[in-house]
């Protein structure tokens, strides 16, 4: 008989799926239900995915992969200028121009460990920012950013004959236009194969592999491993991953820019995955959730409403926090965000996926359980387990 | 006489220091053949000489017919010369039972496998085969917990079950039992005499004569570098040149 339990591939499937599509239902209460912050939700969630295969499972830490993030966009929107407006060539090219750029990247990068290879990565990282903005003008418009004109080829649409509408013709998918909802639930499709792969990465000998060269290299090529393949590997399919989110963005919103790769966006996916928890199949997508709502929430709030917020205190009192939080909000929530960051990281190392650990293990003592078939504690380590 | 590993003429020095000075040293297929000496007499740097870890300035090491210098470390390993290490080389974060299946692993896919979809839970086979190997050491109660939370003690004898479960036609043993309880070095010691009928020959370094005298076939002494003297146990016993470079001085520790 099949246990109903998290070891399983298809009930964790089937859970994360139904999670997914139906997040416009769930995430309406707290107003983050709308198809823009539900896109950005699925495609930075694709981002931390990839990074977190990379990072969680080799404890390689790269600081450049805003640069497959960017390469992805860049490619989308040449799909879109050259082929076909077609959101599928976009996908896949964009996907395959970052592996192919973090095959190159990465063979050179592994050949240091720790902290050089971090330096590394992010060396070529700013290097393609800075060609982006400069000398590959032609191909990345520079600081106007790659976009759609009324004069491009789109050799595909014309030889089927789409018709030339007035205006930009827009990003579709066979007809359907890649805007708002639909747009959303192409993304949401993606998320849940990439969730997929990482799941079947994480649960397999290959991922094992992985998890062991984190743990003791030395030891690794001592018992007959060569752990250069794996490495490169593991760098190749997250600079993959983040070319797929690149093409995502460029999909709900064709153009192209620089600051794409810029070292910030890599620190980002490396917040949101440590926020979350590192190495845990569930834990970058929280953080992913947690960093994007509370950016929006808090970036969009102004003094103004602030004072609306405290007006049951006292008006005194009410002015003094006001003028303290307004500088927590708007273009200042990174403050929070830092704040946000270093709580979790001193109280929490293993991030938010280890608070929820713990109140499972709280909750099973309290209830007197022994054993819990849901399991909370999808770690890494978990691969081996005889089910 | 076939000789499975044949190191001639190995020199290594560390700037001005000779760790290694013309090591002569022939293994016979089958036996066991342990290496003692006072600490610093260079038996680690041996091995690591024997398994790519260092590369000696000159001399031979000659496995099964095939020079080894100059190979790396995981060829070496899978041209079937397996170290097991003197401090615990283990994967702290990982289960006792995983720590034996990656060189389960190893031995199957070789060098490098990309099978990212292939479900580990549904490989039985190597599973029940680490079981079996953590079952040889006595561990396998401790399946599930980490590797970096048992005792020192259980990591030496962990490796030797990583070590084990790959088979290998030459097993370097750097001091299996250093930091065991003595009921514990028994185990080990009955242990070792079992994978000896299965014919695999092992290469021992040890202090622990107790564990020498009732594992080796021949011993080799080596004092400053340099091999004073190779026999059966029994010749080196009643070396007098033997006894006063060495076995004279070890009464004391």
């Amino acid at each position: 008989m099949m246990k109903i339990s998290l070891q399983n591939n298809m009930v964790v499937m089937l859970i994360f799926s139904a999670v997914v599509l139906t997040a416009p239902l769930w995430l309406a209460p707290i107003g983050a239900n709308y198809p823009d912050l539900l896109q950005k939700f699925a495609i930075f969630g694709i981002f931390a995915i990839g990074f977190n295969i990379l990072f969680g499972l080799t404890g390689y830490l790269s600081f450049g992969h805003a640069a497959f993030l960017g390469i992805g966009s860049y490619t989308a929107v040449w799909s879109f200028k050259l082929f076909t407006m077609n959101v599928l060539p976009a996908v896949i090219l964009g996907t395959i121009m970052a592996g192919v750029f973090a095959l190159a990247i990465g063979y050179i990068s592994l050949r240091r460990s720790g902290i050089y290879f971090s330096i590394l990565t992010l060396a070529f990282a700013q290097m393609s920012y800075s060609l982006a903005y400069s000398v590959l003008t032609p191909i990345t418009n520079g600081e106007t950013g790659l976009q759609l004109t009324m004069d491009d080829a789109r050799v595909i649409d014309s030889l089927f004959g789409v018709e030339a509408e007035a205006g930009l013709p827009s990003t579709n998918l066979f007809g359907q236009v890649m805007s708002g909802y639909s747009g959303f639930y192409f993304c949401a499709v993606l998320l849940i194969i990439g969730f997929y792969v990482s799941l079947k990465i994480f649960r397999s000998p290959f991922g094992m592999k992985l998890t062991a060269i984190k743990s003791n290299q030395t030891r690794m090529k001592y018992t007959g491993f060569n752990t250069r393949p794996y490495l490169l590997s593991a760098f190749v399919i997250s600079g993959m991953y983040a070319g797929l989110a690149g093409a995502l963005m460029s999909i709900t919103d064709p153009l192209a820019g620089a600051e794409r790769m810029q070292w910030t966006a890599s620190g980002e996916v490396v917040l949101m995955t440590i926020l979350g928890g590192v190495g845990t199949l569930i834990g970058p997508l929280l953080g992913v959730g947690i960093i994007k709502y509370f950016e929006n929430i808090f970036s969009a709030m102004n003094p103004s409403a602030l004072q609306e917020i405290f007006s049951f205190l006292p008006e005194w009192l009410g002015n003094i926090v006001v003028a303290v939080t307004k500088h927590f909000v708007g273009d200042g929530w990174h403050l929070t965000l830092g704040a946000m960051f270093m709580l979790v990281v001193i109280f929490l190392p293993g991030g938010v996926m280890e608070g929820i650990t713990r109140l499972f293990a709280f909750i099973k003592k309290k209830l007197g359980l022994n054993r819990f078939d849901v399991d909370s504690e999808d770690h890494v380590s978990e691969g081996g387990e005889n089910k | 006489m076939s000789y499975i590993l044949d190191i001639e003429g190995v020199n290594k020095t560390f700037g001005g220091l000779h760790a290694l000075t013309d090591i002569q040293l022939k293994i016979e297929k089958g036996t066991t053949h342990a290496i003692i000496g006072p600490n610093g007499a260079g038996k680690s740097t041996l091995l690591n000489c024997c398994i790519g870890r260092l590369i000696p300035d000159s001399g031979t090491v000659t496995f099964n017919g095939h020079n080894m210098i100059g190979m790396q470390p995981h060829d070496i390993n899978h041209a079937g010369m397996v170290r097991v290490f003197q401090t615990p080389e283990i994967f702290p974060e990982l289960t006792l039972l995983q720590n034996v299946i990656i060189p389960a692993l190893a031995k199957r896919d070789g060098t490098f496998k990309f099978n990212p979809f292939r479900s580990l839970a549904k490989e039985t086979e190597l599973q029940d085969q680490a079981m079996a190997a953590l079952a040889d050491v006595g561990l396998e109660k401790y399946h599930d917990q980490h590797a970096g939370s048992i005792s020192r003690g259980d990591k030496r004898r962990l490796e030797l079950a990583m070590g084990l479960i790959q088979q290998p036609s030459l097993l370097l043993l750097d001091e299996p039992t250093a930091g065991m309880a003595r009921h514990d070095t028994n185990k080990t010691i009955d242990l070792l005499k079992k994978i000896k009928e299965r014919g695999m020959t092992k290469v021992i370094i040890e202090h622990d004569m107790h564990v020498v005298f009732s594992l080796a076939d021949k011993i080799s002494v080596l004092a400053q570098g340099c091999i004073i003297a190779t026999g059966t146990p029994d010749e080196i016993r009643n070396s007098a040149k033997v006894k006063e470079a060495y076995l004279g001085e070890s009464e004391d520790e």
